[in-house]
């Protein structure tokens, strides 16, 4: 059970995902039925799913989101600012529900009263005047009259005929009849003329129809809402039993039922978009547990198998030269082993793939929090999406929602001003934050850009000399300048908001993305906007190096940190008091590793500096000479974690496994600089 | 192995096996549920800045494994690398999750049933010796077999606190 368990929390996190965003773009005062329906779907999927799995909390809490969403969808209600407000605090209640459910843990049960109490508040507020107000919008046919609607004491006879794929839909009509029992006193008749010899028999088909009397106080839609599922996958006829109907009236009606029934029918059958939509339930609390699957775009697995199909065809090409060989065959051999090179690499880059994410899984969140945020803080903002399509591996997309979030708060509360000062500056009301995710080289960058009033760096500067973080007068660069708010506690911010204090946190930002390998970049103008922009590697798994050999041991440097290798000549180093070594290099003083020392490698063949090289590198702003005894080839590594089985060790980010099955070390380039310091 | 062994193996419960292995003079068991493998010896990646009997690491079929000189880390003297060194591949469980590790022995001898109520508890020698990797004693033919608990052995290593083992 539980795998499907895992599947039901997975889906009903998208299904939220679904909601949220599409409450966000419900255009208030006049929404399109499409978009409530897409709502109402997601909701009620959400609610036959925990139906199902005996989550009654959350079916009975989606239950009022759905009646209300029912009710805008058949236009009885109008679509208020109140509404919308109302629904999304029930996703968020939902997503924690649902989030507690998944960790087994208990319900926060005040918060749901809560929210409920709200629901129901907007439920009772507007029902009675918008009742049978507005006939607006014809979002589903009704395909029985209105007037039959909700009479009490009424009987119904329901004509159910599943087609024959209904419990490959997940749907069970013994649920459905459970639920319609528990409407009124229910009397089923099962028509077995369907089922076949059991020879023909395929238990996965339903090859029943039903013809059921409900009688109660019961209304056509609350019997119409328990099929409402499987509408498309079955002939339905609801139609009324009034005592005094002759068996004519019935039969006349049921003609115009199946009328009406078809016509739902001929409506297509909606799928709630799931594998392009972004799912941001990483953010759900318990996360930490969360098993770690992934969703795979069809195409991508079904390249995958094809690879797989051709390296099977190369590998029996091969042997079959193998079997048999002599001298004439040898292109036939070299052939395949070219072949069987490409094929590798195809593969592996496909696989490579299966982790990519579009970072659209981080974006998706955004809309919510500027809609929430720009409410709370006054302000007018538009955010504008580009590049959602962009992919990065897994790994990168989920740590890189934390600093994203920070950044784009500290962008709608400190760069964009107030609606009135932004018109006395010249510029259109509402404020703009672009998210922009593009490619350049073997990055992905992220940019968050606001058109606000852009970093002061006269101002950061004071705070920096106020501080006693640097000298009255020292020299610094714009970048410098901006790089001072990365420093811990500092901020700039004449007052702290509960939200964001630009600084305070940002030294955190920077940490996140520089463990994912990543640098982030400012720039600003004052009065016109900043943008932040995180450069990342594409994936965390793959990496150009470089080779270096110290001694008999050999270690992979990642080639973009890497600025140029150069021979020593002995002139051009100094010695600062006595010990540490440092190489005049075109103006710059550069402080040298010495690989094997600082790791203790045994039998280094360089010893003097003349003797061996220097790699002179650059991360994150620091650059550095590391002195090794040679350089070797260049060569793309897969990255293996030390920590899987081992443990971090300080200086190297990694292992990788060499042709020749044996295991070198990643360096790690601050790691390195820290370690020398010491 | 002990004969009488079957007969009193009346229930299966009851035995535990391990596998045994010599270190200098001493005989050593680890249950043999996990022994993921054994591996002759062979060069490893050295790892800088590790203690000496951190042997370095090797590639286990894609996987990084780190190699663990017992001798040395039981501080048995360091041996030479002979024709009957083994590396005896472990599966420990740290946390929830399963790492994989080698440790070196000198020779594997061979898997021994032992009663489970034949076990005596390790003795404490103060602090002079380092007990607490040892789960238990047990006989086999009237020789000591001292039987290790795996997860303390890598505990030990501090490979545990692995996420923030960085040292300032």
């Amino acid at each position: 059970m539980s795998q499907f368990h895992q599947v039901f929390f997975e889906e009903s996190f998208e299904g939220l995902d679904v909601m949220e965003s599409g409450l966000l773009s419900l255009d208030v005062g006049s929404a399109d039925a499409e978009s409530i329906n897409t709502l109402f779907r997601a909701a009620h999927s959400i609610k036959g799913g925990s139906g199902t799995f005996g989550f009654t909390e959350v079916s009975d809490f989606t239950h009022v989101m759905e009646t209300l969403l029912d009710e805008m969808r058949d236009g009885r209600r109008q679509v208020a600012d109140g509404t919308v407000r109302a629904l999304l605090e029930s996703v968020d209640c939902l997503r924690d529900m649902l989030g507690r459910l998944k960790g087994a843990e208990p319900l926060d049960q005040a918060r749901i009263a809560q929210t409920k109490a709200v629901l129901e508040a907007e439920l009772a507020g507007a029902h009675s005047e918008d009742r049978n107000a507005s006939n607006g919008l014809p979002a589903t046919p009704e395909p029985i009259g209105a007037d039959a609607t909700d009479l009490p004491g009424s009987a119904w006879a329901i004509a159910f005929s599943p087609h024959r794929h209904l419990l490959k839909t997940g749907n069970d009509p013994v649920r459905m009849f459970r639920e319609l029992a528990g409407l009124g006193d229910l009397k089923v008749a099962v028509d077995l003329r369907g089922v076949p010899n059991f020879f023909d028999l395929d238990p996965e088909e339903c090859y029943l129809s039903w013809k059921l009397t409900l009688t109660g106080d019961v209304g056509r839609d609350d019997v119409a809402e328990v099929f409402d599922w499987v509408e498309n996958d079955c002939d339905l006829a609801i139609y009324p039993l009034l005592k005094h109907d002759s068996a004519a009236v019935v039969a006349e009606q049921r003609q115009g039922e199946a009328e009406a029934v078809k016509t739902i029918q001929a409506a297509p059958f909606q799928i709630i978009p799931n594998s392009a939509e972004p799912t941001a339930h990483e953010d759900a609390k318990p996360a930490a547990k969360s098993a770690g699957s992934i969703r795979v775009d069809i195409a991508k697995i079904d390249h995958l198998i094809n690879m797989v199909g051709e390296l099977v065809i190369t590998q029996s090409m091969l042997s079959l030269v193998g079997e048999r060989f002599e001298a004439g065959k040898l292109d036939q051999l070299r052939n395949g082993l070219t072949q069987l090179e490409r094929h590798t690499r195809e593969l592996q880059e496909s696989v490579m793939n299966i982790r990519m994410l579009p970072v659209s899984f981080v974006f998706s969140r955004f809309p919510r929090l500027v809609h929430d945020l720009s409410t709370k803080l006054g302000k007018k903002i538009e955010l504008k999406l580009i590049g959602e399509n962009t992919e990065v591996d897994k790994t990168v997309v989920e740590l890189l929602a934390d600093p994203l979030v920070h950044l784009v708060r500290n962008s709608l509360d400190h760069g964009i001003e107030m609606p009135q000062v932004r018109l006395a500056a010249g510029k259109p009301e509402t404020g703009t934050v672009t998210l922009q995710a593009y490619h350049r080289g073997g990055n992905i960058v992220i940019e968050v850009k606001d058109d606000g009033q852009g970093l002061d760096g006269a101002k950061l500067r004071a705070k920096a000399v106020e501080k006693g973080l640097i000298g009255a007068d020292a020299a610094l660069s714009e970048r410098q300048l901006y790089d001072l708010i990365f420093l811990p506690g500092f901020s700039t911010a004449d007052k702290l908001t509960d939200i964001s204090g630009r600084g305070v946190g940002m030294d955190v930002v920077r940490r996140n993305i520089q463990a994912l390998g990543g640098n982030i970049e400012i720039a600003s103008e004052l009065g016109k906007g900043s943008t932040f922009a995180i450069y990342l590697p594409l994936t965390l798994a793959i990496l150009d190096g470089q080779s270096v050999a110290v001694g008999d041991e050999i270690y992979i440097l990642p080639l973009g940190a890497i600025v140029e290798s150069l021979n020593i000549s002995e002139d051009r180093v100094n010695r600062v008091a006595g010990k540490g070594e440092t190489f005049h290099l075109r103006s710059q003083y550069l402080p040298i590793i010495r690989l094997h020392r600082i790791f203790q490698v045994p039998g280094a063949k360089a010893t003097k500096l003349t003797d061996g090289l220097l790699v002179v590198v650059e991360s994150h702003g620091v650059r550095c000479g590391l002195f090794v005894d040679d350089l070797l080839g260049q060569q793309q590594v897969v990255i293996k974690s030390l920590e899987a089985n081992y443990r971090r060790i300080d200086g190297v980010s990694g292992a990788t496994i060499l042709g020749d099955g044996s295991v070198a070390l990643i360096l790690d380039i601050p790691g390195l600089v820290a370690l020398a310091n010491q | 192995m002990s004969d009488a062994a079957p007969a009193v193996a009346n229930k299966a419960g009851d035995i535990r096996q391990f596998l045994t292995f010599v270190l200098g003079d001493e005989r050593y068991g680890v249950d043999i549920l996990r022994v993921q493998e054994l591996r002759c010896w062979e060069p490893v990646s050295r790892i800088p800045n590790v203690p000496s009997y951190e042997k370095g690491v090797v590639n286990l079929r894609g996987a990084i494994v780190p190699i663990i000189d017992l001798r040395e880390r039981f501080q048995l003297g360091t041996g030479q690398v002979g024709p009957m060194t083994v590396v005896v591949v472990l599966q420990v469980n740290v946390g929830a999750a399963i790492k994989i590790m080698g440790v070196v022995v000198d020779a594997v001898s061979d898997v021994v049933d032992v009663e489970k109520n034949a076990i005596q508890s390790a003795p404490h020698f103060g602090t002079k010796v380092s007990t607490e990797f040892i789960a238990g004693l047990a006989s086999v033919r009237n020789e000591m077999v001292m039987l290790l608990d795996v997860d303390r052995l890598l505990k030990l290593e501090g490979l545990e606190d692995a996420d923030d083992g960085r040292t300032p």
